[in-house]
């Protein structure tokens, strides 16, 4: 994923940056006032920041023939919620774009709301809903990361088909285009996103129960 | 019963990543970034279309982009090996070491 550099018209990169300025500085915000009330919590914090900093490094190849890479959001996501992601994605991003010419400054806003926006919202929303109608854990978190991840990628194929609509079908011809190359390439990778953070959460888990209770992840007598 | 878990969610991520490269499967295929043929997708659609700025540094070579992707890699590893490892010395601690 990442837009690159240059690669939305100015119009679109500015759109993109001012829906998501103003989540980047909410987020930093709330980070701020979460790990004052709660500073234990910063270990857990760091851990999926390093999740999404590894994950993010990885382009993994798929069963279409080309590579992508997961997005790490989901682990924080289901820990935390969407708002410490949105801070964590901001630097992971920032990171590509100035070291690795990955993604790009003028694109940032659009990636970020993307992968740190969109991507969290959803990873929170689908673990949250699989929860309250009886989902267990283990299957939740999986559905959580797997469907934050491909969420980022259909947001981003969005972003481009408004950018670059087809110039006889519009935007709708040019969706399905850049849905074909993100879309299906990340669906084997979500999948994997998904096991992964299962697994990750599950180590978490045997380590330190206490905390993940008090985080309202895991419920009392629950398993995890 | 959680470590079984555990192995098979391990294999299947391996598996998932791993398949895709067996010959037969793959075989012949490009594994090219998905950024790539979004540039190429791009210029289906708006062939006119320059990009109208550019990456503020770009790693020379092939060799150090994949040092820097390494080291974004390792960095990352290593916190979260950093804190489970302090989650386990501090449950040891607390007498509860039986995990």
């Amino acid at each position: 994923m990442h837009i690159m550099e240059g690669y939305l018209p100015p119009a679109h990169a500015a759109g993109w940056w001012l829906v998501s300025g103003p989540v980047l500085a909410y987020s930093g915000w709330a980070v701020g006032r979460a790990l004052r009330r709660r500073p234990q919590d910063k270990f857990l914090l760091a851990a999926s920041a390093a999740y999404m900093f590894t994950l993010s490094a990885l382009k993994l190849p798929s069963l279409t023939g080309s590579c992508s890479h997961p997005t790490g959001v989901g682990l924080g996501a289901v820990l935390f919620g969407w708002r410490p992601m949105v801070l964590i994605a901001a630097v992971v991003l920032l990171f590509q774009a100035v070291l690795l010419a990955h993604g790009g400054l003028t694109t940032l806003g659009a990636n970020l709301f993307a992968m740190g926006v969109a991507g969290a919202l959803v990873a929170r929303g689908v673990f949250a809903l699989a929860g309250r109608i009886g989902v267990p854990f283990r299957p939740a978190v999986f559905l959580a990361a797997a469907l934050g991840d491909l969420v980022t990628y259909l947001v981003t194929a969005a972003q481009l088909a408004l950018a670059f609509p087809d110039p006889e079908g519009g935007v709708g011809v040019s969706l399905a285009k850049f849905l074909g190359v993100f879309a299906v390439t990340q669906v084997p990778l979500a999948v994997a996103e998904g096991l992964l953070t299962v697994l990750v959460l599950n180590v978490l888990a045997a380590e330190d129960r206490e905390e993940l209770k008090e985080l309202g992840v895991i419920r009392e007598g629950g398993h995890a | 019963m959680t470590r079984i878990w555990n192995l098979a969610l391990a294999a299947g991520v391996i598996g998932l990543v791993a398949v895709p490269l067996l010959p037969g499967v793959g075989g012949g295929k490009a594994f090219l970034g998905t950024d790539d043929q979004a540039k190429d997708a791009i210029k289906d659609a708006s062939p006119g279309y320059e990009p109208w700025t550019e990456p503020v540094w770009e790693p020379p070579s092939g060799e150090v982009q994949t040092l820097l992707f390494t080291t974004q890699a390792a960095v990352g590893a290593g916190v979260l090996g950093y804190v489970l490892g302090y989650f386990r010395g501090r449950k040891a601690r607390a007498g509860g070491a039986d995990g």
